[in-house]
């Protein structure tokens, strides 16, 4: 478990007391990337005002510790940007904020990036609107179909 | 570290006090080579001698039949190497489980890479290995069967002396991994029909860095380090003298104090099982609930991950070990719970908690109402258990 060690002081402080944890009700978008099998699942819940600003920006993580401290790294660097500014929170942000990953976890920043824009597409589907540059998420967490099947 | 609870002794163990007094003037006092001819080693090499023993009728075996290496990991890459060099005349076919310790299971694969072929035997759902599949699998070119004596992940004890009577009817030699076992079950190698058996010293208190190889007399393998005239010229290298004292120490308190210890910690080990599957929603034990070491607690709960819990746990004093892929640096959770056929989103929420005959009863306590405080929480933080929580109201 030598890369649990490697955990910065930051990226352990986002997952002793992760930031934005939960839901928002009625969210303006909210999108769900990962998959079970692999053992990483987010969800992210914004909520972005007239202006395209997001106020508010909630997470839910099924994952390791990197998981849930890029999570709530990714929604603490979203909060108070417009719509544009929140597409541009890379996975390299989202890493360098926390100071760092080791290696074997790089993979949770990218997904924390894949969770903003799944925000994003889902808000931009209900508003009807296209924001320059985002894409269609990869759905890929079929495989949790299996896991409501089996019992405990 | 002594304010920790460690349940992890399956990982390792501490060395008992006496195993360290007893190596102790080996380091500093007598440090002479046992292979050396003046007087200042005599009683070195009487030591190692007497350990050797020691060892030997623990198990049933012979002086002879003793061959100390670095540990489980060497003395099973040895076994399995080494008769399929010795044997690669006579045929090419392995017979193992899924479940093996990698040692095994890499070595099998490295022979793969090789010309040998390997049967991969599954097993059921609490593990256990059907020594029918084993005959079944059994062919004229089959030179070796290696099945653990005891799973060092979930704790299932094989029938390992049903398989011994098997590969002995059809003239195979037999390999268990007795990593998990040796110190803590009784084990004699002729009423199980063992040719070879590996260990390792740090499993019962005693130090890293070394363990032994039993090999039946007769069983054609391979030299492992060539070299010296140490352990019979087949494991070459200076006799790690303190570790054999120590180890020696480590085995005679094991087995004086064996039946009690099983009783003690099987007891603390139900409590533990009983507590967390009643008192913790949607969690399961891995295993076998009757053939089960006795140290061995091993859970999944549903909807969060090994890492995150082992991570809170520790947090809290706990420490424990994980079968989820985080743990492993992998992509995939452990091949022992995929084996007994959890399916990975399960398999990642894997705890293992392996008592001693140190931890308390309010360890078990105090470990039962912390993981309830930390499997709540995760939960609440997992989108897995927002999704269940809402399809089982609407």
């Amino acid at each position: 478990m030598s890369q649990v060690t490697e955990y910065s002081e930051k990226v352990m402080d986002h997952f002793s007391n992760p930031r934005n944890v939960g839901e928002i009700e009625n969210p303006s978008g909210v999108g769900t990337v990962g998959n079970a099998k692999c053992g990483d699942i987010m969800r992210m819940y914004l909520d972005i005002d007239e202006n395209q600003i997001v106020r508010e920006a909630k997470f839910k993580t099924f994952g390791c510790g990197a998981a849930v401290a890029t999570s709530s790294m990714a929604t603490e660097l979203v909060k108070g940007k417009t719509v544009e500014e929140a597409l541009k929170v890379t996975n390299k942000a989202v890493m360098e904020a926390l100071d760092g990953l080791p290696p074997v976890k790089v993979h949770c920043s990218l997904l924390a990036e894949e969770a903003i824009h799944a925000a994003l597409w889902d808000y931009a589907e209900k508003n009807n609107i296209t924001i320059e540059g985002l894409k269609p998420p990869v759905n890929d967490i079929d495989e949790t179909e299996k896991f409501y099947e089996m019992q405990g | 570290m002594s304010d920790e609870i460690y349940l992890d002794n399956a990982a390792t163990t501490r060395v008992a006090p006496e195993v360290f007094e007893a190596m102790k003037e080996y380091f500093s006092i007598e440090y002479g080579n046992p292979s050396s001819a003046y007087r200042f080693a005599g009683n070195i090499a009487k030591k190692v001698s007497e350990g050797r023993t020691i060892i030997a009728e623990s198990i049933g075996a012979k002086e002879n039949e003793i061959y100390f290496t670095g540990g489980g990991s060497e003395s099973d890459n040895w076994a399995i190497k080494g008769v399929a060099d010795a044997l690669k005349g006579k045929g090419n076919h392995i017979i193992t489980t899924k479940i093996e310790h990698h040692a095994v299971l890499h070595t099998c694969e490295f022979l793969e890479k090789h010309g040998f072929e390997v049967t991969y035997l599954d097993v059921d759902e609490f593990g256990r290995v059907n020594p029918e599949d084993v005959e079944k699998s059994i062919r004229p070119e089959t030179i070796l069967i290696s099945v653990m004596f005891a799973n060092n992940e979930i704790g299932t004890i094989e029938p390992v002396k049903k398989i011994g009577e098997i590969a002995k009817t059809h003239g195979v030699y037999f390999h268990t991994d007795a990593v998990q076992a040796f110190g803590h079950l009784p084990i004699n190698v002729d009423e199980m029909n063992i040719d070879m058996l590996s260990t390792s010293a740090h499993k019962i208190n005693g130090p890293k860095g070394i363990g032994f190889l039993y090999i039946r007399n007769g069983v054609k393998i391979s030299n492992l380090i060539h070299g010296g005239a140490q352990e019979r010229g087949r494991r070459a290298g200076t006799t790690n003298a303190a570790g054999i004292i120590g180890f020696a120490k480590a085995t005679e308190l094991a087995n004086a104090n064996m039946q009690e210890t099983i009783k003690y910690e099987s007891r603390l080990r139900d409590r533990l099982i009983k507590r967390v599957t009643e008192e913790i929603p949607y969690s399961r034990v891995n295993g076998d609930l009757e053939n089960r070491l006795s140290n061995n607690a091993n859970f999944c709960f549903r909807f969060i991950e090994g890492e995150s819990l082992l991570i809170m746990l520790d947090q809290k004093g706990i420490l424990a070990s994980s079968g989820s892929a985080c743990t492993s640096g992998s992509l995939d959770p452990s091949h022992v719970l995929l084996a007994i056929g959890l399916p990975h989103e399960i398999a990642h929420g894997s705890v293992r908690l392996t008592l001693s005959k140190e931890t308390t009863e309010e360890d078990i306590d105090y470990t039962v109402e912390t993981l309830k405080t930390i499997v709540e929480r995760l939960r609440s933080m997992s989108p897995l258990y927002e999704d269940f929580t809402k399809r089982n109201v609407g």
